[in-house]
């Protein structure tokens, strides 16, 4: 039986996505192991994330900043918003370095087994940032699975009331797929978008 | 987890072990139909799944708001309204012919028939045969919103303010054009609500409230087809 002290940390960890209680407690016992090189440092610099991240109150980015670095950042293109679900989305699409423009973090998308709707959502804070003059474009860069395709028309609803062009990111064929090995919806989606070559 | 609708053993939900990786998670999209495995110990556990895509329905209509809507629709409202573990061969079939259909031009029709035949499985059918007043079954253009039975045309005449409008093309009388479809909808919304979901906590779907707002707005503004 370990000491309380291990015991929280092994319960803490095994909340963590991608670890069960087994690897929870392969992974405390390694920090353990590694008390000054890994322990110690981990700890601090969760105490110190814990401190100093919030959450942008502008587009829902996670920052040490509200508003966040890319919100306040002037070389930013302010005409064109990338709307996302969660902020593992945002910091995918920064990963490419190809778009330039704003972000809004929507928070989830539409479901109904899971009794989500748009209330949950930050879709009237989208809207009010959509409506502001300099904005012409909302791109909505959702999962091309039926929840975040019914989000996305969903929110294309609610911009029509804004002067604002909406488009979405391409589904079909990716970098390096090969037909062969492609599901039925990806290459269906990928005939239905196919364009001039 | 996953629930499924299955033939023989109704709505049945499982643990599907790897269910967020990128080849699983394909296959698990609302409305596609999977050849399932289930094994657990007992009959009683919760147990696992072994899924293989056989149909990506949800893949050919995400470009579609309304058809979209109406699938993730029709499966919120086989989720709220259908018993866990409860054989209901009949939905099971209606299921699978809507989500066939979805992508055939008349597949808003096809739609309010499912709501309706839905209820029937859940014996709740509307008694459309003849009218609730007279016996006869000429001319049927409401339902009685407390028992469910057809009222022909003269005999409801006096009451229409208290009946709800019965739509031609579910009488064989008619086309099912954009406003008669809403209709229909509406006359199941009813029934739905009063009587398939009153047991549950949750009530009407949003999913289903979504679709026919949807559809309603997408019917003003088209004025007629919706092919």
């Amino acid at each position: 039986m370990n000491s309380p002290e291990i015991e929280r940390l092994i319960q803490l960890l095994a909340k963590l996505p991608g670890l069960g209680p087994r690897s929870a407690r392969r992974v405390a016992l390694h920090l353990m192991k590694k008390r000054d090189g890994l322990l110690t440092p981990l700890a601090e610099a969760l105490g110190a994330a814990a401190e100093a991240v919030r959450t942008c109150s502008v587009c829902g980015n996670l920052d040490t900043r509200d508003p966040c670095h890319v919100c306040t950042d002037p070389r930013r293109d302010q005409s064109t918003l990338c709307v996302v679900e969660e902020v593992g989305d945002l910091w995918a699409l920064e990963r490419t370095n190809s778009f330039k423009g704003l972000y809004h973090v929507l928070g989830g998308t539409l479901s109904a087994l899971e009794g989500i709707g748009p209330d949950d959502l930050s879709i009237a804070a989208l809207v009010n940032r959509a409506r502001r003059p300099e904005v012409s474009e909302v791109i909505l860069a959702l999962n091309a699975t039926v929840e975040g395709q019914t989000t996305a028309h969903y929110v294309t609803d609610r911009l029509t009331e804004c002067d604002v062009t909406v488009s979405r990111l391409a589904h079909g064929v990716p970098v390096g797929g090969e037909l062969d090995y492609l599901d039925e919806g990806t290459l269906t989606a990928a005939l239905r978008a196919r364009r001039p070559f | 987890m996953a629930t499924l609708l299955t033939r023989e053993r109704g709505r049945h939900a499982g643990l599907v072990q790897g269910a967020r990786t990128a080849r699983q998670r394909g296959v698990l999209e609302t409305g596609n139909a999977v050849a399932a495995r289930w094994r657990a110990r007992l009959p009683e556990h919760l147990g696992t799944y072994a899924l293989e895509l056989d149909r990506s329905v949800a893949a050919g209509l995400l470009d579609d708001p309304l058809r979209l809507a109406a699938l993730v629709s029709a499966c919120a409202l086989t989720e709220a309204a259908l018993p866990e573990r409860e054989p209901h061969p009949a939905a099971f079939e209606g299921l699978s012919a809507l989500l066939e259909n979805l992508d055939s031009p008349f597949w808003d029709a096809i739609y309010v028939r499912w709501e309706l035949g839905l209820l029937q499985e859940l014996g709740f059918g509307l008694d459309l045969s003849c009218c609730a007043a007279t016996g006869r079954n000429d001319a049927l253009a409401y339902v009685s919103p407390r028992t469910g039975r057809a009222v022909s045309l003269s005999a409801g005449e006096a009451y229409r303010d208290r009946l709800l409008p019965l739509p031609g093309f579910l009488v064989g009388d008619g086309e099912a054009d954009p406003d008669s479809v809403l209709r229909g909808l509406e006359l199941a919304g009813h029934f739905l609500e009063r009587l398939a979901l009153s047991a549950g906590d949750a009530g009407m779907p949003s999913a289903r409230t979504r679709f026919v707002e949807r559809y309603r707005k997408l019917t003003a503004r088209s004025g007629k087809t919706l092919v």
